[in-house]
């Protein structure tokens, strides 16, 4: 339970230890991919800690160490003082997408973790009624997780990491997959749980890209950088159970949480753009949400400039999205981003008022201005004999400098770009790039 | 008191245990018996011969879950047992099963000298053959593909082999298991009746069954036998369906891995019967008590140790070398020993000559693939188009898929006798009697499956004839009519052994090409020649299916896929 006057819990025990953790992958050519580069923290009794951090900075990687589902490249993991190879008894662990087993009913797949604990069978029977009455799913024993709901199949979950008397409850973006009313629910039902000691566990670790459903459960919260994944803050959360969601203080901390997260990112991506130049990791969306963002921001009520926490209320979008959508603007200079505005630049502002073709010409401009890449990809449209080059000829360009993952994601966002703004065409079938006279901008 | 249903289901089920209990008895008793005994055309020998026939069916399918279990586990959790196991088992799929049934027999006969179960385990042997590989080969690949959010789960929850095994894995192999194990039952008969009469050289057997009626039948020129044989297979296959597989199907839905709700549940009267009965259930109790125990029972009981991707470990890089080595070795010996052997006896022009009258076969599969593609998928595509009749058609294309053409064979060899014609075109005709099928069922489920949207989308924009058919609803169909041509194209191949030479009385007729080869020379006994024309057509049927079937398959996927 927390006091308002909650102090750090230095002298409280600590349960679960991450120290000096480092994951790499190897790269076919080059150095290997950094995932997480040296995170320590720890979680202690009594506490819920979540691990904020934008989608790619390595958060769900780093939540399976502390499983012991993965084995970190460096550092190491203690769990009540040993050090973890594998995963532990005592440390139990909630999945994005419930995990369940389909073929399992509700009872069964509640009782699965006891079985496996060796516990006796009517034991596990009774323990795993306790746990679903608690969660309350009591008549819906025998159902299949098919039957169920999003909210219902995530209570499950639950109940399946709950009944094994776990130390640490560690959570994976629970309530990413379900939609906001039934999170909203269950996400206040947890802590009512958790308030009133019911649950009997020691602490909890929760991994989310939600600010707000970070605000709302935390105690202390690890915001993550991506690109290697870093800590970027540690903050506290000093309000007491229940939280208000619209009480001044809590927006104040999301406000703050919500700059620190922008900030930490934009001083990547500047470092990132001076190293590699044409290699610049591009976000994964649509030219059509830049378009719609940019449309959005110029009108009323936000006449060019808006806060990131109001816009996405008014977007309907979480962080997770709305920040990928204003980096590109950002790059394609349309709009800047300071401390938690959004604000459109004078180019941006030409563009929101434009006809569709006077906003494709605009934006070809700024896209070969821009970013290097779709200027690169013109380029060598332009030198070759027939203005054709496949995915291939750029593909490897860009592993130099990035993660497989992460160059097919920029590559498939400068496609998209470059078909709306009509700089080059793509065929998918052949994965072609090639350059059409009489599109061309 | 017993309900209704117990009164339908209690009958049936020990109606069922008496007959498997009378027909096993014949399969232990003394060579002499079968040979004194000989087959009677005598149609109410019938039953009788449909239970030994379908014995075998059910030995061979139990061999062959045996053998899926061990081997495909074996496959997905060892590194270094995958690269042998995987390569054999694709091999062994394209390997000829009537082209080795001579050594078999010979194997058997020669492990239980003097008893009928020597030949019985040879017949079984070649039906297990028919339907181990495939279903293996699934098991494994869905061992491959275990979601990671539930491999995790059962990671984190510290499952142990045993219980990772019958709760995680076994499990969400299931769906594809019964799916495998339908198509090679259906598979499965065509081999059963051309295995239960065999003769190598000198040695004549005819086990009963309606493999060995029907044979019998050919050699007395009876037409009238030959239909109760068509007659009684027939029942046969329909009862095995409602009583092993309609159930079968069923119990698998439950064990699909999509969490949402199917749209259509499959149904099985059958499956009702014994769920809706008071007392049977009662007669299960032993056997869930057992499964319960099995399940729970404290085997292998350790959590899979540290680091792990996709539960294999990832360690060992000198004893991997030391492996590779010998298992390059190894198969270096053996080629060399199978090329010694084939050495001895014979010389280039042997060689020649098989791979000549591959090609004559290889050319009838491709024309017949052809053909029968042309007549069947614009007529399974206009039966897709229309749910109702789709829904009576396709069990009955299923049902003559699974139907051993080779029973048909009579009728086609006395119009080819008959009209005096040239056996090198018509006998091609057996070839894809029995196969042709798999196109016209894969055909009607892709068109079923066709979004309704897209063919109401191309009905609005006036999309109609060649037009229509090659953007509108070939791609769509695409992926299941290459399924579907690649079996027929395998079966075709292993028709080829028994159709490209046949007999009516007296009469036989025997086309140029490699089955009629190996018939041959299985006849003969000319175990090197035997050798020959496997290995030969075991190369056919790898070049085939790498040039073109897989290639068309990956290609289907890439660029036809609707979702």
């Amino acid at each position: 339970m927390l006091e308002t006057d909650y102090k750090p819990a230095i002298t409280k025990k600590i349960v679960l230890d991450l120290y000096g953790i480092r994951q790499t992958f190897p790269r076919p050519n080059g150095a290997p991919a950094i995932i997480l580069d040296d995170i320590s923290l720890n979680l202690h009794e009594g506490e819920i800690v979540g691990v904020l951090g934008r989608s790619g900075c390595g958060k769900s990687t780093l939540l399976r160490i502390a499983a012991g589902l993965i084995t970190p490249t460096d550092g190491f993991v203690t769990f009540q003082g040993k050090r973890l190879d594998r995963p532990a008894k005592g440390i139990a662990m909630v999945f994005q997408t419930f995990a369940l087993f389909p073929w399992l009913t509700v009872l069964e797949n509640v009782m699965a973790g006891l079985d496996a604990l060796g516990v006796k069978e009517a034991d596990a029977h009774e323990k795993a009624l306790a746990a679903i009455d608690l969660i309350g799913l009591d008549g819906f024993e025998t159902a299949y997780p098919r039957e169920l709901s999003g909210g219902m199949r995530q209570r499950v979950g639950f109940a399946r990491a709950l009944v094994v008397d776990p130390t640490v409850l560690l959570m994976d973006e629970p309530f990413s997959a379900l939609d906001v009313l039934t999170g909203q629910t269950l996400r206040a039902d947890l802590i009512d749980l958790w308030t009133e000691g019911k649950l009997g566990i020691k602490s909890i670790m929760l991994v989310t890209h939600n600010i707000e459903e970070a605000v709302f459960l935390c105690d202390r919260i690890i915001v993550l950088a991506a690109n290697p994944g870093r800590v970027a803050a540690k903050l506290e959360v000093p309000i007491p159970q229940p939280r208000e969601r619209l009480s001044p203080a809590f927006q104040e901390i999301v406000d703050d949480i919500y700059a620190r997260m922008t900030a930490g990112h934009s001083s990547a991506r500047g470092a990132k753009t001076a190293l590699a130049g044409t290699a610049m990791h591009l976000p994964v969306v649509s030219s059509h949400r830049i378009a719609d963002l940019l449309v959005m921001l110029a009108a009323p009520p936000f006449e060019g400039k808006a806060d990131l926490r109001t816009l996405a209320g008014q977007l309907h979008l979480d962080s997770d999205q709305l920040l990928p959508l204003a980096d590109a603007a950002q790059i394609l200079g349309f709009a800047e981003m300071s401390n938690v505005t959004l604000q459109l630049t004078a180019a941006g502002k030409i563009f929101a008022e434009d006809t569709p073709d006077g906003r494709k010409r605009l934006f070809a401009e700024h896209l070969l201005r821009s970013v290097p890449l779709a200027a690169h990809i013109r380029h060598v449209l332009l030198e070759r004999p027939f203005h054709a080059a496949p995915r291939n000829r750029f593909l490897p360009e860009l592993e130099d400098h990035l993660s497989p993952h992460e160059a097919g994601q920029t590559l498939n966002a400068i496609i998209d770009w470059g078909r709306y703004a009509e700089i080059f065409a793509y065929d998918r079938k052949h994965h072609m790039f090639s350059f059409n006279q009489d599109s061309s901008a | 008191m017993p309900n209704r249903w117990d009164l339908i289901a209690f009958p049936l089920i020990l109606t069922l245990l008496v007959l498997l209990a009378l027909g096993a008895k014949g399969t232990l008793a003394p060579l002499a018996v079968v040979q004194s005994t000989p087959i009677s055309l005598d149609p109410t020998m019938l039953p009788g011969y449909a239970v030994r026939t379908v014995l075998r069916m059910l030995a061979a399918m139990a061999a062959s879950l045996l053998f899926t279990l061990t081997y495909g586990t074996l496959a997905a959790k060892s590194r270094r047992a995958e690269i042998i196991l995987i390569p054999i088992l694709d091999v062994l799929q394209s390997v000829p099963i009537l082209g080795y049934i001579s050594f078999t027999v010979v194997f058997f006969m020669n492990l239980f000298p003097g008893r009928v179960l020597g030949a019985e385990l040879a017949s079984i042997f070649a039906v297990f053959t028919s339907q181990a590989w495939n279903m293996a080969f699934s098991f494994y690949q869905s061992l491959r593909t275990i979601p990671q959010d539930i491999d995790e789960a059962s990671r984190a929850f510290r499952f142990s082999s045993w219980q990772r095994f019958w709760r995680l894995e076994a499990p969400f192999a299931v769906p594809g298991l019964v799916w495998n194990m339908m198509m090679s039952m259906s598979g499965g008969w065509f081999f059963v009746v051309a295995s239960e009469a065999i003769s190598v050289g000198q040695q004549q057997i005819a086990l009963p069954g309606i493999g060995s009626y029907v044979a019998l039948a050919i050699e007395s020129k009876n037409l009238g036998a030959i239909g109760w044989a068509l007659f009684t297979m027939t029942l046969v296959i329909i009862i095995y369906d409602q009583l092993m597989f309609r159930p079968l199907v069923v119990w698998a839905d439950h064990f699909r891995y999509e969490q949402a709700a199917a749209q259509t549940v499959p149904h099985s009267w059958f499956l009702n019967t014994l769920q809706h009965a008071k007392y049977l259930p009662l007669t299960f109790r032993p056997f869930e008590y057992l499964a319960n125990r099995i399940l729970r029972a404290p085997i292998l009981n350790t959590t899979i140790p540290g680091p792990l991707t996709n539960g294999r470990t990832t360690r060992g890089h000198a004893v991997d070398v030391l492996w590779y080595s010998v298992v390059i070795l190894m198969a270096l010996c053996g080629t060399g020993i199978v090329v010694r052997y084939l050495a001895a006896a014979l010389d280039w022009r042997d060689i020649l000559t098989a791979f000549q009258l591959g090609a004559y076969t290889l050319i009838r599969v491709a024309l017949l693939i052809a053909v029968t593609s042309l007549i069947w998928v614009p007529i399974g595509v206009s039966i897709g188009l229309r749910p109702h009749l789709a829904e009576t058609i396709q069990p009955l294309a299923q049902f003559l898929a699974a139907f051993p053409a080779n029973l048909l064979f009579p009728f086609v060899v006395i119009f080819i006798v008959h009209f005096n014609l040239n056996p090198d075109i018509w006998l091609s005709s057996l070839m894809i009697l029995g196969t042709q099928w798999y196109i016209l069922f894969n055909v009607i489920a892709g068109t079923t499956a066709y979004p309704t949207d897209f063919l109401e989308a191309a009905d609005n924009f006036q999309i109609h004839g060649w037009k229509w058919w090659r953007n509108v609803i070939l791609p769509g169909i695409f992926p299941y009519y290459v399924t579907g041509a690649i079996t027929a194209s395998g079966g075709s191949w292993n028709a080829s052994i028994v159709a490209e030479t046949v007999s009516w009385g007296q009469t036989h007729l025997t086309a140029h090409g490699l089955g009629a080869y190996i018939a041959e020379m299985t006849a003969e006994a000319d175990y090197p020649r035997i050798v020959l024309g496997i290995a030969v057509m075991s190369a056919y049927v790898i070049f085939f299916n790498r040039v073109l079937w897989r290639r068309l398959y990956h290609y289907g996927e890439r660029h036809f896929r609707l979702d």
